[in-house]
């Protein structure tokens, strides 16, 4: 049984086996065996990098279909912040809420609010001084899952607060069946994700539970709400659009959200979060309070699913937050309950580098490993379908690979076996010895 | 298992991938969270020490079920009062250095905080040899 759910797939049919992706995976999940990629599901982080890169679009992104609210009595559609900069300049929220509607679902929660609500609880959890230092945000799932896999000694500087997915979810929910008196099981509360990280973490929470039913990708119903847009029947809907949650869409907005008297820092890019968090690792940075950390460059409005460009998106949202700002004056304050948005217990790693559970037999497949990484050629080609020399002397420790797959030891062995055969093919058989007895007498 | 990095006197922009090396050797190894932890910032503490102070060394790492010993064996100017080197913020890195926000004197006293044993053999004028022993404790998660 799949141990692990992952929205990040191969399509088999599209994947030529190119060995582009498998260098660019941040936790060197894909090999590429018989001509198609793989991926390691243990170590896959559904940061949806590979779907980037890509060029024969192969790996995509499972999520809901939009027929799935025919499952339920009563939908909620829960729009991330960063489907607010997907649109022109004259779009307002107002305007895509009342899309959400006339697309089919029966009422909607802003995101946004959940991230205004979670960064009045930010900054309450910073004042704990006795937590280590930097904390790192728990918004991001690519982010948390890389920490599981690549970085367990550091889990506990992630926030323990839940997402604002779910507190937005948790509180659709409780208003639908409070207002509509429905019980729990017919409520169908719907993220429009900008990435796979977030169905993952939908299908597999951090917390006990999701109170998210599913998650549709934001390029998919993206000209659902365009066209919704130009319908008549679509109404501008009431919205509260804070301007501090808005803002969590893109990189550094989390930070500007939450009061800024705390030494902030904020980085973007699953890359460079990497480095950052080696360097936290090593014990540097503990005069940083808090670290935003976001898996895609530019924050959620650069996900793999989100369907407008960057850096138009990145405008949008900036001129859209400036404009939210102005009218926050007249926002009622919003109720914060601080216990409801902890999550129940801490993030668990995923030893998933680990060679074998003994650690004496961990040590001499190491000791192989190296003895293996030294014979190879160093050369990090890829060709062998593994990310580089040393990861295929892993994985033919691990069985899963051999040093035949290595293109240059394949040579070497060929020549080997050229010149053998040159010898072979001089050697004659006694049969044959007489003739050749003969010829030389003929030649003297 | 032994493994063995050399460690170049000023290259910074390299400091840190011998301690990434380490790292991965003792995850795959599947040795405890805090004794990966703790031999990280050894490990880079030591590399870094050489990188600040000395023209070249070696840094090694020998993994066994039970602990790490980290060395760095120098060929630097060597410590001359090692007691005085372990107080924190005690530095005689050069102002250059200390401007890139490195020596600022944590070095040894950090590797002192996160091993269990620590052996500093320095003669002065020809180099030192750091040697930190770190448990891998069972409870160490
Ligand atoms: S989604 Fe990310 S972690 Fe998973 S295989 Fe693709 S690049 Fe690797
Ligand atoms: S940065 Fe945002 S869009 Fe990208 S993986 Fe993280 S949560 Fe998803």
């Amino acid at each position: 049984m799949q141990k692990y759910f992952h929205s990040v797939m191969l399509d088999t049919e599209k994947c030529k086996g190119c060995t582009n992706c498998i260098k660019y995976c941040p936790t060197e999940a894909i090999r590429v065996r018989e001509g198609r990629a793989q991926i390691i599901e243990e170590r896959c982080i559904d940061c949806g990098e590979c779907i980037r890169i890509c060029p024969n679009r192969a790996k995509l992104a499972v999520t809901d279909p939009l027929e799935r609210l025919a499952e339920y009595k009563h939908t909620i559609a829960l729009p991330a912040p960063s489907l607010y900069a997907q649109f022109g300049p004259r779009v307002k929220p107002g305007d895509i809420l009342g899309a959400l509607l006339d697309i089919g679902f029966d009422d909607y929660f802003e995101v946004a609010v959940g991230a205004e609500i979670i960064s009045a609880c930010l900054a309450k959890y910073l004042r704990d001084s006795d937590l280590p230092r930097p904390l790192i945000s728990s918004a991001c799932p690519a982010v948390v899952r890389l920490m599981q896999v690549r970085f367990p000694g550091l889990l506990e500087h992630i926030v323990l607060l839940d997402t604002p997915m779910e507190i937005a979810a948790r509180l659709a929910r409780e208003k639908a069946m409070q207002k509509l008196g429905l019980k729990d099981e017919e409520i169908g509360v719907f993220f429009i994700t900008p990435c796979p990280a977030k169905v993952t973490a939908v299908k597999q929470p951090f917390g006990n539970r999701s109170y998210v039913d599913g998650a549709i990708s934001m390029s998919i119903i993206y000209s659902d709400i365009k066209n919704a847009l130009q319908s008549p029947s679509t109404i501008i809907r009431e919205n509260r659009s804070p301007a501090a949650g808005v803002g969590w869409g893109k990189a550094g907005g989390e930070n500007h959200a939450i009061s800024e008297h705390w030494s902030l820092l904020a980085v973007d890019g699953i890359h460079s979060v990497i480095n950052l968090l080696e360097e936290i690792e090593r014990g540097g940075l503990s005069d940083i309070d808090y670290v935003e950390a976001q898996a895609c460059t530019g924050g959620c409005i650069g996900g793999p699913l989100v369907p407008q460009n960057l850096f138009v998106s990145r405008v949008r949202m900036e001129n859209l937050v400036k404009i939210l700002h102005a009218e926050q004056e007249q926002l009622p304050p919003i109720k914060v309950d601080y216990d409801s948005c902890k999550l129940p217990g801490p993030i668990k790693p995923r030893p998933t580098l680990m060679l074998s559970e003994d650690i004496n037999e961990a040590i001499k497949m190491l000791e192989q490993v190296e003895k293996i990484t030294a014979d190879l050629p160093g050369l990090d080609c890829g060709s062998c379908g593994s990310p580089s020399c040393r990861a295929l002397a892993e994985d033919i420790v691990r069985g899963y690979g051999e040093s035949s797959y290595c293109v240059f030891k394949l040579k070497e062995k060929l020549q080997i076996l050229a010149r053998e055969m040159v010898v072979l093919s001089q050697m004659k058989p006694p049969a044959m010895g007489r003739e050749t007895l003969k010829d030389n007498q003929n030649k003297q | 298992m032994k493994m063995e990095f050399e460690v170049r006197g000023m290259d910074f922009n390299r400091a840190g991938e011998a301690a990434a090396q380490i790292k991965k050797a003792l995850q795959m190894v599947g040795m405890k969270i805090e004794t990966i932890r703790k031999t990280v910032i050894v490990a880079y503490e030591a590399e870094l020490n050489i990188v600040i102070h000395a023209h070249k060394g070696i840094l090694s790492a020998v993994l066994l079920p039970d602990r790490v010993q980290i060395t760095a064996a120098d060929e630097g100017p060597g410590i001359a009062d090692v007691s005085l080197a372990l107080q924190e913020g005690y530095s005689t890195a050069p102002p250059h250095v200390r401007e890139m926000g490195f020596g600022a004197g944590m070095g040894l006293p950090n590797i002192q905080r996160c091993s269990d044993k620590l052996d500093i053999e320095s003669r002065p004028g020809y180099g030192t040899t750091v040697t930190a022993v770190i448990i891998n404790r069972p409870g160490g998660e």
